[in-house]
């Protein structure tokens, strides 16, 4: 029987924006989307579509990426369909713009009741806007699931998952049972390209979506537990001492010269 | 309810100094008059070396022992999460901490999740939310790019997990209550199994304990330059690190990368080579004293936060660099 995985996919301001072109509306408490930089799927939740179709690749997998937010930009959602996913699953609502850790879990955890039961649930490790590194792990205490974190191997076996769960120096091994709810990390190595076929697929495909109202989420499920007070661009300024030569060489020299002369090195 | 619940972290037997950080985060807290009463909570299978004075600032330190809790838990961390929420059962704190390192990370959200109250992860400072009379969190978001300041609603308890490093550590001798707290039966919940810990060795100094750290990054072009890296660091009595670009490409293991999701260091020099300055990658570097930089782009955004740098190609001002050190060293 195939193996049914749940990939968490969020859409995201593209993180390598320039820092020039990175502002902050400090009155409304928003960052100011960059001219021109369309958003991006949210790096590690790629990893996590890789590590899916991995699993897909060796046995029977059906992939469903799911998705809540608002403004979903469609050539963006569907990128994961072009590498190779199944189906689309989003929850597009006004009421779920800039929605915190809380509110994020309700809505992923009622579309996994939904279109469920899942074997696996994968997640990126961490989101690249709000960096709260805890969606995935909310998930698996809301549905009851065991989780895991920072995979960078997923290997489903006769009702189990094992995972190579990345160290900064190394990597552990851990077993969980299936249902589990995993974040995959960078370790996983490199997401495949859409190919040319997955992206014609792709565009044939039309997104399943559920409404708040058919995924019975109201008042207290879409309350948040954190209120953003202030969002602001640290002020820092350069001191730097740039160190000029005759040449490259000479500009060189003179650095290992200046911070000797100051006892650095 | 009652106080401020610190969960320390033990290393080789004792009180890691993280705990410490995590004590003072509270005694801010205190002092700004959130809350009175801080407990530190420490875990592991032998805590029996472990005195009321290795906790100095906390008014008790409770000691959680249990074959189970051994080198933070059997894998996933189910283990001491479940340790930390019958606690919870019994001192219904009003604030718990955790330090945002891989336990933390984990732990601090379940907890929060499995109880159903608030938390915000990887904290760099607290402070009495003036507003409600409880606590308000600042967090870097966008890499680093941006900092938030968060409140929390309604009456729960609060979680934060705290950054390594955001608080000065306490010193001096611990005078408070010990108490052991048996987690007993709690424990026996644990659904994932740790097989393995594959461990690599590293060369030489490590990267969180080096002064002098040469890093790498893209901008090498490839992953022949880091042996020119290795040379200087070596002369230097340093460590290399890397960009997660430099990583990403296999030029070097990813126990290399330094930043938001590698490590995080504070040497006293960090030359930084080819490398763009990320807000990610300068996480990780908010302990380093003189950041160095050489960038062929006077524009890169490394140069705001360097203190010395070289606008040129790696390739020629590099090399000597390396043979200038050479000829100091004599
Ligand atoms: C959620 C998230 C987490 C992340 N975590 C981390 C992390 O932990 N650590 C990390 O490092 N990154 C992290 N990143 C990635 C980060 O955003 C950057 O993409 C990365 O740091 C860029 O690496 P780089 O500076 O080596 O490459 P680039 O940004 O490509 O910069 C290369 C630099 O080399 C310079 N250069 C090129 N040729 C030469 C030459 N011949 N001589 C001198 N200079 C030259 C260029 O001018 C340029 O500035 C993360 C990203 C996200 C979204
Ligand atoms: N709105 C969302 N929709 C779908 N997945 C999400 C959403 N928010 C977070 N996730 C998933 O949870 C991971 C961690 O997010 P975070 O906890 O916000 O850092 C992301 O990498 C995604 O896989």
């Amino acid at each position: 029987m195939a193996l049914r995985i749940a990939v968490c996919v969020k859409q995201v301001p593209d993180p390598e924006t320039p820092a020039s072109a990175f502002k902050v509306d400090e009155a409304a408490n928003r960052v100011v989307p960059a001219p021109g930089i369309p958003p991006v799927v949210n790096g590690f939740d790629l990893h996590a579509v890789e590590a899916a179709l991995r699993i897909k690749d060796g046995g029977e997998a059906e992939v469903t990426i799911i998705s809540a937010g608002n403004n979903f930009v469609m050539d963006v959602m569907k990128k994961p369909l072009s590498m190779g996913a199944d189906a689309l699953v989003l929850a597009e609502d006004p009421a779920l713009a800039d929605i915190d850790a809380f509110v994020t879990v309700n809505v992923l955890a009622a579309i996994i009741e939904k279109t469920g039961p899942y074997d696996l649930v994968l997640a990126g490790r961490q989101a690249s806007d709000w960096d709260q590194a805890h969606v995935p792990l909310g998930l698996a205490e809301r549905l009851g699931l065991p989780s895991v974190t920072l995979a960078r191997n997923v290997e489903p076996q006769e009702g189990r998952v094992r995972i190579e769960r990345a160290l900064t120096d190394g990597y552990q091994v851990i077993e969980a049972p299936l249902p589990a709810v995993v974040t995959v990390s960078n370790e996983l190595g490199e997401p495949r390209y859409p190919t040319l076929r997955g992206i014609m697929a792709a565009s044939r495909k039309q997104p399943e979506r559920l409404s708040l109202d058919e995924l019975g989420l109201d008042g207290d499920s879409l309350k948040p537990a954190l209120s953003l007070r202030r969002l602001f661009i640290p002020e820092g300024e350069s001191q730097v001492e740039i160190i000029e030569g005759e040449d490259e060489a000479d500009a060189g020299r003179k650095l290992a010269l200046r911070l000797r002369e100051l006892n650095l090195i | 309810m009652s106080g401020i619940l610190v969960i320390g972290e033990v290393q080789d037997g004792a009180i890691a100094p993280v705990s410490g950080e995590l004590v003072a985060a509270a005694l801010k807290l205190v002092g700004e008059g959130v809350i009175g009463g801080v407990s530190l909570a420490v875990m592991g299978d032998d805590l029996s070396a472990i005195t009321a004075a290795d906790a100095p600032g906390a008014d008790r330190l409770i000691l959680m022992s249990h074959p189970s809790l051994r080198d933070g838990g059997t894998g996933g961390f189910d283990a001491p999460v479940l340790a930390v929420a019958a606690l919870y059962e019994s001192i219904s704190p009003d604030v718990i901490l955790f330090a945002k390192t891989d336990f933390g990370a984990v732990a601090g959200p379940r907890l929060a999740f499995r109880l159903g109250v608030g938390m915000a992860q990887d904290c760099i400072d607290l402070a009495l939310d003036t507003g409600t009379g409880r606590v308000a969190v600042t967090r870097p978001v966008f890499g680093g790019n941006a900092l938030a300041v968060y409140g929390f609603n309604g009456d729960g308890t609060q979680i934060a997990t705290v950054r390594p490093g955001a608080f000065d550590g306490m010193e001096g001798e611990g005078t408070g209550a010990i108490e052991h707290f048996d987690v007993g039966a709690a424990v026996a919940g644990v659904r994932t199994t740790l097989i393995d810990t594959v461990l690599q060795a590293s060369e030489g100094v490590r990267l969180e304990d080096a002064e002098i750290i040469i890093s790498g990054g893209r901008g090498l072009g490839g992953p022949e330059p880091f042996k020119q890296l290795h040379e200087l660091a070596n002369l230097l009595g340093g460590a290399v690190g890397a960009s997660r670009a430099a990583c990403d490409a296999g030029w070097v293991d990813h126990s290399y990368q330094i930043g938001l999701t590698g490590k995080s260091v504070r040497p006293s020099v960090y030359l930084s080579v080819g490398i763009s300055g990320a807000s990610q990658h300068m996480a990780g570097l908010s302990g380093a004293r003189n950041i160095v930089a050489i960038n062929k782009d006077g524009d890169a955004n490394i140069f705001k936060a360097a203190r010395f740098g070289v606008v040129g190609d790696w390739a020629k001002v590099l090399p000597a660099f390396t043979a200038t050190v050479r000829d100091l060293a004599g």
